[in-house]
């Protein structure tokens, strides 16, 4: 169980916490102009690497905000959080 | 004292006696004794029968690593637990044990029979016999297995013991309070940190306490008494927590662990009531210093199970801890230095002991102490076999060849009454491994330690590989100042002497003059696997450790392997030709020793199991007789029955009269969602299929949500309540996470909306009042509003009062009635409820419940989402077009709806099913096919609600079947376990297809 630095709590125990995935995944601003292919890729297809993953994640029991985090997912260390809309830090 | 009870030692108090009972018979103990001691000074080795073959087994160790002494308590009684190891239950006054895994007594076991036939038990015996025939599986081989599996009874009551959690913080948490672990926690807390030290036995000190002898001395004191003193230094200290009888159960990552306190496990019965039994502890510590010490390692040798045969250090504790001898005609069969200090030990309490050692010399002081005292001595030499059935009488040992693979010379006989084995020491790594840390393999003594990685942990003692009292003290001292930053240490000028070992030998599977298959050597003792089965999973096929584990059973029975693992793999390697290093370990997970359902689930018992939401006017409903439908948490009503009405008979009754004059639902339970901002409107026209911003304020709007992937998702009707004002309402099982998805879209993909959502749920309570005469109740209700349809339409809302009471009066209909549904603040939902069925009452106002409302809705085909749709549903498959607009840019799930896949017009999709017989009710669930014949039988659909109508009088039901939209009037069929039900395709409205009702 992590101890996760909400940006705008501070650390707080994983069990108020929720993942919602790989981040940096926009979606389209013109859906109906993609192929069918293109939408799938937006749709379905994401990456679960060994190693370090950028991740989503909600202070679900918390401020209720969402957020993004560099979690190496072998050791589950935490490199960085950082508000959504921020530039992703270089790892 | 018996004849056992040689020694007086400070651990038990002999002025103390504790009776208890073992299998019926009643014995005497002292305070301070467990169950395994108190046996063992009745002279009682024998506790059990083995697993598989049913052998007699004693109790073998002092701890938690015990396989073969596993009891069970106080059976017969709403206290009984089964697989209680007697080493570390603690004797209380009324304590009750009895064997496990025997019958019909101990000393008679018709299982033992096993033992005879055990040439035919090899590994994998079960998956390899039971496979046919196929027809023996139901009533000859499952019914043999089940009696014969499982270890014990389980309690056939409920737990009547209390169990509690208690999270915990702290700077350092030091685990294991041996010698290196009391080190660790008095340089930490005289450091100002905030320390827990926690122990799993009842007092401090781990096998230092009872360890008495010359040869080991600690600045110029013999090391227990330099410990001791220790001891009562540390319990002075302010910023330290000592917590004994607490086990580590995990050890997450981040530094998360559990630890079990036992409270009164060792109390009498009758001091026991009402207190808390255990204590789960979830610590979060900044930092963690693992001394969990090791554990004593067997020698597997021909017959190396016999009640008698003891680990060597056990043997040690039970006489200078316990003081009880095991044996009085003491043999020791070892490898390593320890086992003297167990044969100084009882020689020197008048105890006739002989060594056989597989070295060739060793020239240590404590073994030059043994000698010098006149110890006999067995160089290179080995145990080839025992004797004695339900306890060992005597041994034959042979003389070891010059490279130790083979025996040489002749058999010589010894007599003896217990052997004291001793195959060297394992460190308990498992803590480590739990937190994620690696492992080296040692070649010179065999054996796997902690690869330091971790900043915030470290391991120290023995089960970081230091076995010598001079390494252990001053390593500690050292890598605890380094890990913690601290200049002083406190032990930094300390002089430790002690015996230290030169020579190592190790075997993992000793040799023998018979052939191996015709030998018994045990590895797991609880789970009898031997050496032979090992090498016969070997010669299957079988490499990876996992594979042969679980194939064989090693280290899968409640001990989880503590003593047979490492001889599984150095047995793997040397039959393999591999170096053990290579072949890795078998994963450790937790917990290290079992933990108990009760500590687990702690006060999260009975009404604190789950949450339970009630409305404000569920009072009411119980006086009412209503029966009860879990919804999420919510209590829903479900039914009111009348005079011993059952479900079927008040269903008919509601749906009647709330068609033909009037019903009313608590609706409270509907989620609620507060939207607010100037970008509200075009929020919703993003988030529903259809368009909102063109709709008026005072107006309502059915919305369908969907997800990305154009699935329905949720539902519910949405009011205008001003310029930039709506309240959303969703399922009532949907409202959390509609709530959810909405926040993330509005923070993560469109923060430029100026959106606030709010929960207002819980906020307000609903009373919706459906049917021809609703309008009638509202105008009594409401005397000064105008309830005409010019003024009040279908799909609006206006406020209204009763007395001071704010009320919400939405005009919309979930059953196809004339239907109003009236909102006030929670606290005042009761009462707004009780003025309704007064007002109703001269039109037979009948409250109904969740299966009505199914019903009602179900008739004009109204769907419900999660029961007849299922996350595979698009609007298009619902024959819901109307409400997916075809002008809006976008809105979430839009450009999934022209997916070739979502486009198929095979889809299962709704339809409406009448039965050829009126009266028969199809089952939710039930499957459907348009053929019998063509096998395989393709199933093209399943029903999703039916419903017996009594406004229609005829059975009806709703159905999501493959390409239905095209099939209207086609005949399908049912298939039930007994018949075949005939149905035909319908319209899904069944009722009112004209929407009259809605303004009658
Ligand atoms: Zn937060």
């Amino acid at each position: 169980m992590f101890v996760i630095n909400c940006p705008y709590c501070g650390e707080r125990d994983q069990s108020e916490f929720s993942c919602g995935g790989e981040a940096h995944i926009v979606r389209p601003k013109q859906p109906t102009e993609l192929s069918d292919d293109e939408w799938a890729e937006y749709l379905f297809m994401r990456k679960n690497i060994k190693g370090v993953q950028f991740e989503r994640w909600n202070h679900a029991h918390g401020c209720r905000k969402w957020f993004n985090m560099v979690r190496d997912t072998s050791n589950d260390k935490i490199h960085a959080v950082y508000k959504m809309g921020e530039k992703p830090p270089v790892i | 004292m018996t004849k056992y009870r040689i020694n007086k030692t400070r651990f038990v108090d002999q002025t103390k006696t504790v009776s208890f009972t073992f299998d019926g018979k009643k014995y005497h103990g002292f305070e301070g004794d467990t169950l395994a001691s108190a046996l063992l000074s009745n002279g009682i080795h024998l506790i059990g029968r083995s697993f598989k073959y049913h052998r007699p087994r004693g109790i073998m160790s002092c701890g938690s690593e015990e396989p073969n002494a596993i009891c069970q308590i106080n059976d017969n009684t709403d206290l009984t637990e089964p697989n209680v190891r007697a080493t570390e239950i603690e004797l209380y006054e009324g304590l009750k044990a009895s064997s496990q895994n025997c019958w019909p007594s101990l000393n008679f076991d018709i299982g033992g029979i096993n033992n005879l036939i055990s040439p035919f038990i090899p590994a994998g015996f079960y998956y390899k016999t039971f496979m046919w025939p196929k027809s023996f599986w139901k009533k000859i081989y499952e019914p043999l297995i089940r009696l014969s599996a499982g270890l014990g009874k389980s309690p056939t009551q409920p737990d009547p013991d209390i169990y509690d959690h208690k999270h915990e913080h702290c700077d350092v948490l030091v685990i294991g309070g041996g010698i290196s672990g009391i080190i660790s926690a008095k340089i930490a807390a005289k450091n100002n940190l905030k320390t827990i030290l926690i122990e799993d036995k009842n007092i401090l000190g781990g096998s230092t306490i009872y360890q008495n002898n010359k040869n080991f001395i600690i600045d110029n004191q013999k090391s227990n008494e330099w410990l001791m003193n220790e001891i009562s230094e540390l319990e002075k200290l302010d910023n330290l927590i000592i917590k004994t009888r607490t086990s580590l159960a995990a050890f997450h990552s981040y530094n998360y662990l559990l630890a079990k306190e036992n409270i009164s496990d060792h109390l009498p019965i009758d001091k026991k009531n009402g207190s808390i039994r255990q204590r789960l502890w979830k610590i979060r510590a900044d930092k963690v210093i693992v001394a969990a010490g090791a554990i004593e390692r067997p020698l597997i040798f021909n017959n190396n199970d016999r009640p008698g045969i003891i680990l060597a250090n056990s043997v040690k504790k039970y006489l200078d801890f316990y003081g009880v001898s095991t044996g009085l005609n003491n043999i020791i069969f070892t490898n390593n230095d320890s086992a003297y200090e167990t044969a100084v030990s009882l020689f020197e309490k008048g105890i006739s002991v002989k060594i056989v050692d597989i070295r060739k010399k060793s020239s240590s002081n404590i073994v030059k102490n043994a000698e010098d005292q006149g110890i006999k001595i067995y160089w290179n030499s080995t145990v080839v076999n025992t004797f004695g059935y339900k306890k060992i009488k005597s041994i034959e040992i042979m003389n070891l060849s010059e490279d130790g693979s083979n025996v040489t010379g002749n058999k010589h006989k010894i007599q003896c009454d217990c052997l004291s084995i001793s195959g060297g020491w394992t460190p308990m790594v498992h803590m480590h491994t739990q937190s994620g840390g690696k492992l080296d393999f040692r070649e010179i003594d065999q054996v796997f330690v902690p690869t330091e990685k971790s900043e915030n942990h470290i391991n120290v003692g023995s089960c970081n590989g230091d076995f010598e009292l001079e390494e252990i003290v001053k390593n500690t001292n050292n890598k605890v100042k380094k890990f913690l930053n601290i200049n002083e240490g406190g032990f930094d000028k300390i002089s430790v002497l002690c015996s230290k070992e030169s020579e190592k030998k190790n075997i993992w599977l000793l040799p023998n003059t018979i052939s191996e298959s015709k030998t018994k050597s045990f590895i797991d003792f609880q789970n009898d696997s031997t050496a032979k089965d090992i090498k016969l999973a070997l010669r299957e096929g079988f490499k990876s450790i996992e594979h042969v584990k679980r194939y064989t059973t090693t280290g899968m029975a409640t001990d989880q392997g503590k003593l047979s693992n490492m001889h599984a793999l150095g047995i793997i390697a040397d039959t393999a030709g591999v170096k053990m290093g290579t072949l890795g370990t078998t994963t450790f997970r937790p917990p290290f020793t079992p933990l108990t359902f009760g500590a687990i689930v702690g006060r999260s018992v009975g009404k604190f199991f789950d949450i339970v939401r009630k409305t404000s006017i569920h009072e009411w409903h119980v006086q009412n007789n209503a029966k009860f439908e879990n919804v999420g948490q919510w209590k829903r009503p479900w039914y009111y029955p009348i005079n011993n009405e059952n479900l079927h008979e008040a269903v008919q009754r509601e749906s009647k009269a709330a068609r033909d004059s009037a019903g009313i639902l608590d609706a409270s339970t509907l989620g609620k969602i507060d939207i607010q901002g100037s970008d509200a409107s075009e929020f919703l026209n993003r988030v529903y299929t259809n368009a909102w911003s063109k709709l008026g304020i005072g107006k309502c709007r059915y919305g369908l949500m969907l997800n990305e992937d154009g699935m329905v998702y949720d539902d519910g009707v949405t009011t205008r309540l001003g310029e930039n004002h709506y309240l959303m309402t969703t399922t009532t099982g949907g409202a959390a996470n509609v709530l959810s998805k909405l926040e993330d879209y509005l923070q993560t993909e469109w923060p430029e909306l100026d959106v606030y959502l709010t929960s207002v749920t819980d906020h307000y309570s609903t009373a919706s009042i459906c049917g021809p005469n609703s309008k009638k109740i509202l105008k009594k209700l409401f005397p000064n509003k105008d309830f005409s349809d010019e003024a009040f339409p279908h799909m609006s809302y206006q406020d209204a009062m009763i007395d001071k009471i704010e009320c919400r009066i939405m005009r919309i209909s979930f059953t196809g009635e004339l239907s109003y549904e009236i909102n006030v603040e929670s606290k005042y939902g009761k009462s707004l409820w009780e003025n309704c069925i007064v007002a109703g009452e001269e039109y037979k106002i009948t409250p109904y419940g969740t299966e009505t409302m199914h019903l009602l809705r179900a008739e004009k085909g109204f769907i419900i989402v999660g029961q007849d749709t299922d996350g595979t549903m698009t609007p298009i498959d619902l024959q819901m077009d109307w409400i997916v607009s075809k002008k809006k840019y976008d809105f979430i799930g839009k450009r999934s709806l022209y997916r070739s896949d979502t486009m198929r017009e095979d889809r299962k999709q709704l339809v409406g099913l009448l039965t050829d017989d009126p009266n028969e009710i199809l089952e939710e669930g039930a499957q459907i096919v348009s053929e019998l014949d063509k096998k395989p039988v393709e199933m093209i659909g399943h029903v999703t609600s039916s419903y017996f109508s009594p406004n229609l009088n005829k059975s009806i039901a709703l159905a999501v079947v493959k390409g239905g939209k095209k099939m209207n009037g086609q005949k399908l069929i049912v298939p039930m376990e007994n018949k075949n039900i005939n149905v035909t395709v319908s319209d899904f409205i069944f009722l009112d297809k004209e929407n009259k009702r809605i303004n009658a």
